[in-house]
């Protein structure tokens, strides 16, 4: 089996493996006052310091949640209100779902938001701008300290979901300049079951909760915070290395991009159009369009032939259609005919050439009966 | 001097419980190499994933007598209690004239806040009373809903105290008068028998880690025929059929699933376990400590947990006097505030009488030595608190 959906969700790395195991040995609920509940304390809260060191923010600063799209959900509900919502047109399902309504901002045939119409759209009153800093479909890097300047000269909010950048990138929410950051477990290699929300300190003690509660997370959210996900993802983000300013960078999971090079490239040689590939890019994915080739068909080609990509978001997956992001990149009928390649942080060279065979075998029936 | 174990005995098991082993078992392969994302269904791995997603699903439903596809998954009762609460009463129109929605003093801080944050929404919280036994008289349910209501919300089972609510009856009651009958069953489920065919439950909370499963998993059942319709609490990728988006937390769903059914399988035997337990642990508290007084219903209650009020010592002292021992004044999730509990001032107990209570939770991997243990280590801790009191 070759595993090349990592985007869906990373393979637990051991160090993750291990925390999540010791943390099944505690006893306690983290917010008793007896010695069980005190370690457990401890461990969640060490786990929290571990993480937002990691993003450059205070531990206070950071809310638990079970995941990803919570944290999305909780950004928008707390600091949306009375707020105009604009959200970039690429965003993940969970960002979209939480703003109907929204202006949307678009992007380039790269994937790249457009600054220029950020500009005007802030000029309408006060708004929540969401901009995911990498595209879960096309690795896209999106320019969110140069919005974030905008967002902060016209008082204005800025959340980034930076799920899929996490421990593939660099990320610092201080540098950054966001006023939110949404992150998960899973995706960085962590378990599945949890993630936080990093909110800037001027905003954080206030912060409305989604989930009302017994008062765990100083209020923001309720409810047994699951503390052998949260250490198991304190743990995963250690192990990351994301010691590097930008995925071209060596080292780290920057590792990864010549291996994701040689994919798209062998890929090119069986008919293959990599999508958003001359944006920066996270170095794990690439996005790989088949002319005339559904992509629902490919992968399941590819799967019969033991190899795991997907057609798009895996929370959408159910239901294969077009890629909305491929669709405002501007993708035709591509839009459809593509699929996600994304290397976890264990992938190997084998696992690339296991790929390529698969592909070209692929590519080799699908194309010509296209054509 | 009664001699100290090697270990904290632990008896807060309704705060949270260990993790069964067995449990851990079933859930390790799933947090390592069978890692895919389970809504990853066009690839193996992740249509793996999915079945053992569903396979748990099932196993929850079997232990309250619902259809699978009528549970879905979240992050902990409290977030159950959140969607079911704040779901119902969303997804009503905003002309429907049912706008009160009814709950009891001593449920849960989250239904609580739940129920009151829907006042901002125009709707109409009303909080019941209950019995000096912690029971809620149906009576006053039936005098509640002569007001056209949208939803009742009674515990199963109280979180401090161990009292077991007649939900047969209430939610009948509810029934009757065309409002939702939802239950917050973290402190049942698993526990005592529950059936929400039988027992007329259209919405039920349930929680993996009150039962030995891990923390970060619950689940709320949503009956189908006829159908409860809710608004979800945050959206996103549509997974649960739109109720609660997500990626699904494969390995503690099936951490739930398992501890669902070892529950399920083991209830009689431990509940009797557990019975004779608690009934040793009283007999000889009882006897060195004349005066105590056991909070709540005799009958009318879980056998694991008992809520005690001691005569002449507070139950910070006592737990301070007694750190080897895992006790607790209540709630985990607001005993860090050592206020009075609420829940024993609704069953009239006074400031002092509350601040002199401690919860004992009995749980599957207390041993008689602990029980024995710990009866002894908070009778000589009391009498020792209790005779410095008379000194000063």
């Amino acid at each position: 089996m070759t595993y090349l959906d990592a985007n869906a969700t990373e393979p637990l790395r051991p160090q993750a493996r291990a925390a999540v195991l010791a943390a099944l040995d505690l006893v306690g609920n983290p917010a008793s006052v007896h010695a069980a509940g005190r370690a457990a304390r401890r461990l969640l809260e060490e786990s929290r310091e571990a993480i937002a060191a990691r993003f450059g923010a205070r531990p206070a600063d950071l809310v638990f949640t079970s995941g990803g799209t919570e944290a999305d959900a909780l950004a928008v509900h707390a600091l949306g209100r009375g707020r105009r919502l604009i959200v970039g047109a690429t965003e993940h399902l969970a960002v979209r779902a939480a703003t109907a309504g929204a202006a949307v901002l678009p992007v380039d045939r790269s994937g790249i938001a457009d600054l220029e119409e950020l500009r005007r759209l802030l000029r309408e009153g006060p708004a929540l701008v969401c901009l995911m800093l990498a595209n879960n479909e096309t690795g896209t890097i999106q320019p969110v300290a140069a919005a974030a300047a905008l967002c902060r000269a016209a008082g204005a909010l800025l959340h980034v979901d930076a799920v899929q950048a996490a421990g593939r990138v660099a990320v610092d929410v201080a540098s950054l300049g966001a006023d939110s950051l949404a992150l998960s477990a899973h995706k960085l290699g962590g378990p599945k079951g949890a993630g936080a929300l990093l909110v800037a300190p001027a905003l954080s003690a206030m912060l409305a909760p989604l989930i009302a509660g017994g008062g765990q997370e100083r209020g923001r959210r309720g409810g047994t915070p699951a503390l052998p996900a949260i250490a198991g993802f304190a743990a995963a983000c250690q192990a990351a290395d994301w010691q590097t300013a930008d995925c071209q960078a060596a080292g780290g999971a920057a590792a990864l991009a010549p291996l994701r090079d040689a994919a798209e490239r062998g890929a090119q040689e069986a008919g293959a159009l990599p999508l958003g590939a001359d944006a920066a890019r996270l170095p794990n994915t690439t996005c790989l369009a088949l002319p005339g080739v559904r992509a629902d068909t490919q992968v399941i080609a590819l799967d019969l032939a033991g190899v795991q990509v997907s057609a798009g978001a895996a929370c959408s997956s159910g239901k294969v259609g077009r890629s909305h992001v491929l669709d405002a990149m501007g993708a035709g009928d591509l839009a459809g005919e593509a699929v996600r390649v994304s290397l976890p942080w264990c992938a190997t060279p084998a696992d690339i050439d296991a790929f390529l065979r698969a592909y070209h075998s692929m590519a080799g029936r699908l194309s010509r009966r296209a054509a | 001097m009664t001699p100290r174990p090697p270990h904290p005995v632990y008896l807060d098991n309704q705060s949270t419980t260990p993790c069964d082993p067995r449990v851990l078992a079933a859930m390790l392969p799933w947090f390592t190499e069978r890692f895919a994302n389970p809504h990853s269904v066009e690839h193996a791995m992740g249509r793996e994933a999915e079945a053992a997603v569903e396979q748990a699903r099932a196993q929850v439903a079997a232990v309250i007598g619902a259809e699978p596809r009528e549970l879905v998954f979240t992050s902990g009762a409290t977030e159950s209690n959140n969607i079911a609460i704040k779901g119902a009463a969303r997804h009503v129109a905003a002309g429907n004239p049912r706008r009160r929605v009814v709950t009891v003093a001593t449920e849960h801080k989250c239904v609580l806040e739940s129920v009151a944050d829907l006042r901002a929404e125009g709707f109409e919280p009303v909080v019941l009373p209950v019995r000096p036994d912690g029971t809620l008289d149906p009576a006053v349910l039936r005098a509640a809903l002569a007001v056209p209501t949208l939803l009742v919300s009674v515990m199963a089972v109280n979180n401090e105290t161990g009292v077991v609510q007649d939900l047969t009856a209430l939610a009948a009651l509810a029934r009757q008068a065309g409002a939702l009958f939802h239950t917050d069953a973290a402190q049942g489920f698993g526990k005592i028998p529950l059936d929400v065919v039988a027992m007329g439950i259209d919405l039920m909370s349930v929680s993996g880690h009150k039962i030995y499963g891990p923390k970060g998993i619950g689940a709320l059942y949503v009956r189908r025929r006829p159908r409860v319709r809710l608004a979800p609490l945050f959206s996103g990728g549509g997974q649960e059929r739109g109720l609660r988006s997500g990626t699904l937390a494969t390995p503690l769903i099936v951490g739930l699933g398992e501890a669902a059914r070892l529950a399920q399988a083991e209830m009689a035997s431990e509940a009797a376990r557990l019975a004779l337990l608690r009934d040793r642990f009283l007999v000889r508290l009882e006897a060195l400590v004349p005066g105590l007084v056991v909070n709540g219903s005799r009958s009318a209650r879980i056998p694991g947990n008992l809520n005690l009020t001691f005569p002449a010592a507070t139950a910070a002292d006592l737990m301070a006097a007694a750190p080897v021992l895992c006790v607790s004044t209540g709630s985990a999730c607001s005993s860090a505030a050592l206020e009075p509990s609420y829940v024993l001032r609704a069953l009239g107990l006074s400031d002092a009488q509350a601040a002199r209570s401690l919860r004992i939770g009995i749980g599957r991997f207390t041993s008689p030595a602990d029980i024995d243990f710990a009866a002894a280590a908070l009778a000589e801790a009391h009498a020792k608190l209790a005779h410095a009191t008379i000194e000063a």
